[in-house]
């Protein structure tokens, strides 16, 4: 329980994200023998990791005043919690065989790709949202649609993986266990519908503050959240006009979902510097003497990171502007 | 256990030593003044008749035998000859087995674990069930769903029609969603029909160049008829189109396949084409969202999955070989509540 209680937000994290691989271990493990696993041991793992990962989550929520979304790998976290949360309520209310199998394996590889990469946490940027509950929001939806967004890539591929066996009849195996393409491409539907509705709201909310402050806004984040959202309703609209379906919409989906993830780390590094590391990133760089008779919150301030000039960038500004996320 | 099956008789034999519905009544009351048989239930298909007893000496095997003989007019030689005698945890580990269907004629089929269910049901109603059946039978579902679950003794389809039926809710999912069209009324038609049905599909229309065939054959199946001759007009309005002609030519093209998928570009059309020379022009395949397999190809899948089955059995036997033996060890133990012995399961199959 101490030990629990001493747990810094990177270490529920880490464990939420070894669950969700450990998920997908095992449904991997079933698959490959051709064995059917069991749905509710997946979900109780991936469930399991979910609290682990929303504590993590919390704790940097608390550090941060807010939604933990100020460096890349907080955002990827929370498109990992937003993909969890979508399987959780879909997962169960569709049956969707294999979904639990897919999720757990995209999560453990974004979540853990985004925790080995140590820069993508270096750095985060202090009162993100301004205490502006509106921007929180506005991040908030957007990081969620691409939870959505990247549940739709992984029915998407599923959609593509069982046509394929259904062309040529190759039904053994993984392919044994895929839901009907009927199920898939209705899912497909459904979650591009989700996605496209939730990032208009985000981009909609987002609007409110770009038309009263526009010199506060990262053109190059406007411009490729833009991008994406244009892209998704193109994609919505043919959808529903019947012009884009079946494979030819499952590749777009999952293309356009690569994007967007690749296009989160450059847009992100391209923002204001006014940023620090995290706590527990501070903390690992303070020698031992620093914590024998402190608490870690009353930590000294290390300087702050070196903006673009070379500069220190120093603590940020009492009244920062917000910058959201995305 | 005492019983005759697929494996130690012939059909003449069976179908004489068989129960009817009206019968099981009779039985249940016959086979309860027999003395020293304690428990017992009656598993009656059409592939075996078999009666699981629990009783206190091995003289009730001729007793049993000399009821159904006769009960079924029939002489003991024949009983003798077509039917095995299976004691303890033989007679167990038997029952295992027949509930996991692999001892069915079909391996791994999933209905007799049904008709098990419902012999352990009519045995509970006839007050023939005991402590010891009771868990023997509560065991041997349980080893079927393990059996099902671990295994792929039950994957896959075995039969052209059942395959066909496979791929359409691998597309299709629920298929009584799905309009279905056969073209020709011949018998293969008729039985991937059955199958369909069993599985929940109930739009079918039947067309064949004898209006005649194609109206019975609707009928049957609860369907409607189309004259032949409106075949490719209707085609737009199918998810499902199964050809079994004796046409010489193939009746539908690539372009007109094509013209019914661009028409109706949201749902699939799966071709299902049972006919010798086909139906269905081979390069239709090449379209997105149509699904195209003719016999060679379901032959094909029926042939993997037998296959795929035989390889599971030697590791199904084996594992439901220990959970009878773990039970058998169980059902010896002396149990502090009872004063008797739990006597032996006995059975003929």
């Amino acid at each position: 329980m101490t030990l629990l209680l001493q747990m810094d937000d990177r270490s529920w994290i880490w464990g939420g994200n070894l669950l969700y691989g450990l998920a997908f271990a095992i449904a991997l493990f079933f698959v490959l023998r051709s064995r059917r696993h069991s749905r509710l041991l997946l979900f109780i793992l991936i469930a399991a990791g979910f609290v682990l990962q929303t504590t993590g989550l919390y704790l940097r929520g608390l550090e941060s005043q807010g939604c933990p979304l100020g460096n890349p790998f907080e955002i990827l976290q929370f498109i990992v919690w937003s993909l969890i949360v979508i399987y959780m309520v879909i997962g169960p209310a569709f049956h969707m065989s294999l979904l639990g199998f897919f999720t757990s394996g995209l999560a453990a590889t974004i979540g853990v790709a985004s925790l080995l990469v140590p820069e993508w946490d270096a750095v985060r940027r202090e009162e993100l949202f301004g205490g502006n509950v509106w921007i929180e929001l506005h991040a908030a939806l957007a990081i969620f649609s691409y939870g959505a967004f990247g549940v739709l890539a992984l029915t998407s591929l599923m959609y593509l993986l069982q046509n394929y066996s259904l062309k040529h009849k190759k039904l053994e195996g993984v392919f044994h266990f895929l839901p009907s393409l009927y199920q898939l491409e209705t899912m497909n539907f459904r979650l591009l519908i989700l996605g496209t509705t939730v990032l208009t709201g985000s981009l909609l909310i987002g609007a409110q503050h770009w038309f009263r402050d526009f010199q506060s806004v990262n053109q190059g984040k406007l411009f490729v959240t833009t991008a994406i959202w244009a892209a998704y309703s193109s994609v919505l609209l043919l959808r529903i006009r019947e012009m884009l379906i079946s494979r030819a919409l499952s590749w777009t989906c999952i293309i356009l979902f690569l994007f967007a993830l690749l296009s989160i780390p450059p847009v992100d590094s391209n923002r204001k510097p006014e940023a620090r590391p995290p706590e527990s990133a501070r903390l690992e760089r303070l020698s031992p003497s620093h914590l024998t008779d402190e608490s870690p919150r009353a930590a000294p301030p290390l300087p702050g990171p070196k903006d673009s000039d070379g500069g220190a960038a120093g603590p940020p500004p009492a009244e920062s502007r917000p910058t959201p996320p995305i | 256990m005492l019983g005759a099956s697929h494996r130690t008789a012939p059909i003449e034999v069976r179908e004489k030593l068989a129960i009817g519905p009206d019968q099981t009544a009779d039985v249940y009351q016959g086979l309860k003044k027999i003395d020293g048989l304690n428990e017992f239930v009656v598993l009656n298909t059409c592939n075996r008749i078999e009666i699981y007893t629990v009783a206190e000496h091995p003289e009730v095997r001729r007793r049993l035998e000399t009821y159904l003989c006769d009960f079924h007019s029939c002489d003991s030689e024949t009983l003798r000859k077509f039917s095995t005698w299976r004691e303890n945890e033989d007679a167990v580990r038997h029952l295992f087995e027949v509930s996991s269907g692999i001892d069915s004629l079909v391996v791994g089929e999933a209905e007799i674990l049904g008709q098990v269910k419902d012999s352990y049901a009519r045995a509970r109603e006839n007050a023939s069930l005991g402590p010891i059946l009771n868990r023997v039978f509560q065991k041997s579902f349980q080893a079927a769903k393990w059996t099902r679950t671990h295994t792929g003794i039950g994957r896959g389809q075995v039969s052209v029609g059942s395959v066909a039926v496979d791929l359409a809710q691998k597309i299709f999912g629920d298929l009584a969603r799905c309009r279905i069209l056969v073209l020709g009324a011949g018998e293969i038609a008729e039985r991937t029909l059955v199958n369909l049905k069993s599985r929940g599909a109930h739009s079918i229309t039947v067309a064949n160049r004898t209006f005649e065939r194609a109206g019975d054959l609707a009928r049957k199946m609860e369907g409607c008829a189309l004259p032949f001759e409106q075949i490719h007009r209707a085609l737009v309005e199918y998810d499902i189109v199964i050809g079994s002609t004796a046409a010489t030519e193939p009746l539908f093209s690539r372009a007109e396949a094509g013209q019914v998928i661009h028409n109706r570009p949201l749902r699939p059309l799966l071709l299902i084409d049972l006919a010798v020379p086909r139906d269905f022009d081979s390069a239709i395949t090449e379209i997105d969202n149509v699904f195209l397999y003719n016999i060679d190809d379901l032959s094909e899948l029926a042939d993997a999955n037998r296959a795929s089955r035989e390889t599971e059995i030697a590791r199904c036997r084996e594992v439901l070989q220990a959970k009878a033996r773990h039970l058998w060890k169980h059902l010896r133990l002396p149990d502090p509540s009872r004063t008797e012995d739990p006597g032996s399961v006995q059975g003929t199959g």
